[in-house]
C-alpha cells in the first residue's frame, strides 16, 4: 500500500460528477479529503490523499486524466525534527489544519501527517529550526 | 503552624523535607484545604521555560602571548561587547551574527559552547604599550574560558501579554506569527506553575535566592529590569497584569542545552529559551493561599500587534484557564491560542527540582535582601537634538 497526496483542478462542467466515488469503487482506493474548494460551474478544487496499491493509484490518476481533471502530486512534505523540539506549541499557532496539535493534558506536541497541507507555515513559525521541508523526486 | 527556612534546610538535610510541584500543590489544597496542605508540604517547586531575549554571558578568555586588549570581538561572527578589560567580554542572545543574519546569534553561540563546540574567537584591537597585539583569530570551547557565567538582566516576568494582530497582513513578532484579522492567539507563560504567580508578593523570592537555571544552582542577583510593583499589577493577591521580573546569574559550566536553548524567530532575531524553577517554602498558611493560586484565577490581557505603538490597544482580559482551552472569544468570534513558553519543558524542571531538592542535593537560601516594593516602568523621553 501506498500514500500519494494529490491536488486536483476540476473543470466547471466535471465538479458534479462523482469522479471521487468512482476513484473509490472502481480503483480501491482510500479517499482522505483534506481540502475542498467546489462549487456548482465553477473550476473545482480538491486535495486528498490517496491510499491503495501502486498500480491502483497510476490507474486512479489516469482516470482523473481521462476525465479532464488536472492532478498535480506532492512531491514534498514537511519532518518535524523531534529531537530539537522543545514543545513549545509556537508551531500550532498557524497550523490551518490542526496537523499540529498539543495533545491534551500533556502539553505535548503531535504531529499528524496525514492532515498536513503543506502550507509551509509551520517551518517559519517553528523558532527550534524543528520543522523541515523535505522535496523528493 | 509557621517554618523557617532553617527548619526546612534541616528537614533537606535529614531527607525527611516533603516537596511537591506546583500543579501537585493546588490539587492537593482543592482535595484537603490550604491549612492540612500547609501543614503537610514543606517546599514548592515552580518553573517556566520561554524565550527570554534579555539574556547573555559573561566570559573570560585569558590571555594570549603576546598579549592583546580586545576591543572589537566576534564569537562565531557574532559581535560580543569589547568595552570591557582586555579579555572579558559580554555576549547577548540578541546579537545577530555578521554573515548569517537572522539564523544565528548570541544565542547559539551560547548553545554550542554548553554541547562543547568549538567556537572561533576573533578580536581586533588598537594596541597599546602593554598589550601591544592587534588582531588575534583562534578557537574556544566552554572548558577552555576561566569564567563563564549567564548574566540575565530580564528573565521569569511575573506575566505578560497574549497577542494578536488585527492588520490583514501575517505579522512575525517576539510573540511568534500572528495570523491575519485576528487568526490567533499566542501567549507566553506557564502560568499556574509560572515563579511568581505563586509568590507575588515576594515573600520568599528576593536577592540571592537560589533557583535552578538551565541546569546549574544560579541566583537572584536583582530585580530585573523593566520591574513593575504597584497595586495595579496585585489586586487581592493575584497578578492581574505584567509585572515584576528578575536578574539571575549562573555558573555556565554546569548547564546543559536540554534546559538552554537557541531559538530564532523568522523577521525578528534569535533569542534564548532560559529553563528557571524557583523552590518556594510553604512557610505558613498565607504562604499556602499564594501558592493554590489556578489559572482561572490569574488573568493577562489580549494585546493588538498589529498597532506599532508603545502603548497597544487592550482587546480585553482573559484567564489563563481560557487561554489553555485553546481558544479564545474574541470580537464574537471563537479563535485558536497557542503557547510559545513550554509547559511540558517546565513541569520537567519542577519535576527535577523537586527530586534535587528530595535528595538533599539542592538548599533553599532565603533572600539575602527583598526586592523593591515599588516598581515603575517608565517610558523613554525623545528629548529633540540641538
Ligand atoms: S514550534 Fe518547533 S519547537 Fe515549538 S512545538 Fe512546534 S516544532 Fe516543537
Ligand atoms: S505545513 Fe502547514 S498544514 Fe502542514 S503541519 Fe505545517 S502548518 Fe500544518
Amino acid at each position: 500500500m501506498q500514500k500519494v497526496k494529490v491536488f486536483m483542478y476540476f473543470p466547471p462542467e466535471k465538479t458534479d460528477k462523482p469522479i471521487t466515488y468512482r476513484l473509490v469503487k472502481d480503483y480501491g482506493l482510500m479517499f482522505n479529503i483534506l481540502q475542498a474548494q467546489i462549487q456548482p460551474n465553477k473550476k473545482g478544487r480538491l486535495m486528498a490523499e490517496l491510499e491503495g496499491t501502486a498500480e491502483n493509484i497510476e490507474k486512479g490518476l489516469q482516470y482523473l486524466e481521462e476525465q479532464g481533471v488536472e492532478y498535480r502530486i506532492f512531491n514534498k512534505n514537511i519532518i518535524w525534527h523531534e529531537e530539537k523540539c522543545v514543545h513549545c506549541g509556537a508551531c500550532t499557532a498557524v497550523c490551518p489544519s490542526r496537523a499540529l496539535n498539543m495533545n491534551g493534558d500533556e502539553w505535548t506536541l503531535t504531529f499528524d501527517h496525514s492532515q498536513c497541507l503543506m502550507c509551509e507555515l509551520c517551518v517559519k513559525a517553528c523558532p527550534l529550526n524543528a520543522m523541515d521541508v523535505n522535496i523528493f523526486i | 503552624m509557621a517554618k523557617s527556612f532553617d527548619e526546612i534546610n534541616s528537614k533537606i538535610k535529614d531527607g525527611e523535607v516533603v516537596v511537591v510541584t506546583a500543579e501537585e500543590f493546588k490539587d492537593l489544597v482543592e482535595q484537603k484545604g490550604v491549612s492540612q496542605a500547609a501543614k503537610e508540604v514543606d517546599v514548592v517547586t515552580t518553573a517556566t521555560f520561554s524565550p527570554m531575549c534579555s539574556s547573555g554571558a559573561f566570559l573570560n578568555f585569558g590571555h594570549s602571548d603576546p598579549p592583546i586588549r580586545m576591543s572589537k570581538i566576534w564569537l562565531n561572527d557574532v559581535p560580543a561587547y569589547g568595552g570591557l578589560a582586555a579579555v572579558d567580554t559580554y555576549i547577548g542572545a540578541t546579537e545577530l551574527s555578521e554573515t548569517r543574519g537572522f539564523e544565528y546569534g548570541g544565542a547559539q553561540v551560547i548553545q554550542d559552547l554548553l554541547d562543547g563546540k568549538r567556537v572561533e574567537l576573533r578580536a581586533e584591537s588598537y594596541g597599546t604599550d602593554c598589550y601591544p597585539r592587534k588582531e588575534i583569530t583562534t578557537y574556544i570551547t566552554l572548558d577552555d574560558l576561566n569564567q563563564a557565567y549567564l548574566y540575565n538582566p530580564r528573565n521569569v516576568y511575573q506575566n505578560y501579554n497574549a497577542a494578536t494582530n488585527s492588520t490583514d497582513r501575517m505579522l512575525h513578532t517576539y510573540m511568534g506569527t500572528l495570523l491575519p484579522q485576528c487568526g490567533n492567539v499566542t501567549y507566553c507563560t506557564s502560568g499556574e506553575l509560572s515563579p511568581l504567580f505563586n509568590d507575588p508578593v515576594f515573600r520568599t523570592i528576593g536577592i540571592g535566592t537560589r533557583i535552578f537555571l538551565g541546569g546549574a544552582q544560579g541566583y537572584v542577583a536583582w530585580e530585573g529590569t523593566q520591574y513593575i510593583r504597584n497595586q495595579e499589577v496585585i489586586r487581592d493577591g493575584v497578578v492581574q497584569y505584567s509585572g515584576a521580573t528578575l536578574a539571575v546569574i549562573g555558573d555556565m559550566k554546569n548547564m546543559s542545552s536540554r534546559f538552554i536553548r537557541a531559538a530564532s524567530f523568522e523577521k525578528y532575531g534569535t533569542t534564548l529559551f532560559v529553563g528557571i524553577g524557583i523552590p518556594i517554602p510553604v512557610l505558613d498558611e498565607d504562604m499556602a493561599s499564594f501558592l493554590a493560586v489556578r489559572n482561572r484565577d490569574i488573568y493577562t490581557q489580549i494585546v493588538d500587534y498589529g498597532v506599532p505603538r508603545r502603548s497597544r490597544p487592550v482587546l480585553r482580559k482573559v484567564s489563563y484557564e481560557e487561554l489553555r482551552s485553546g481558544s479564545v472569544e474574541l470580537n464574537g468570534k471563537n479563535v485558536p491560542t497557542a503557547p510559545l513558553s513550554s509547559l511540558r519543558k517546565a513541569r520537567e524542571i519542577a519535576q527535577l527540582l523537586k527530586s534535587l531538592i528530595s535528595q538533599g542535593k539542592f538548599f533553599l537560601q532565603e533572600p539575602i535582601q527583598k526586592l523593591h516594593e515599588e516598581g515603575r516602568f517608565n517610558p523613554l523621553k525623545e528629548t529633540e537634538v540641538e
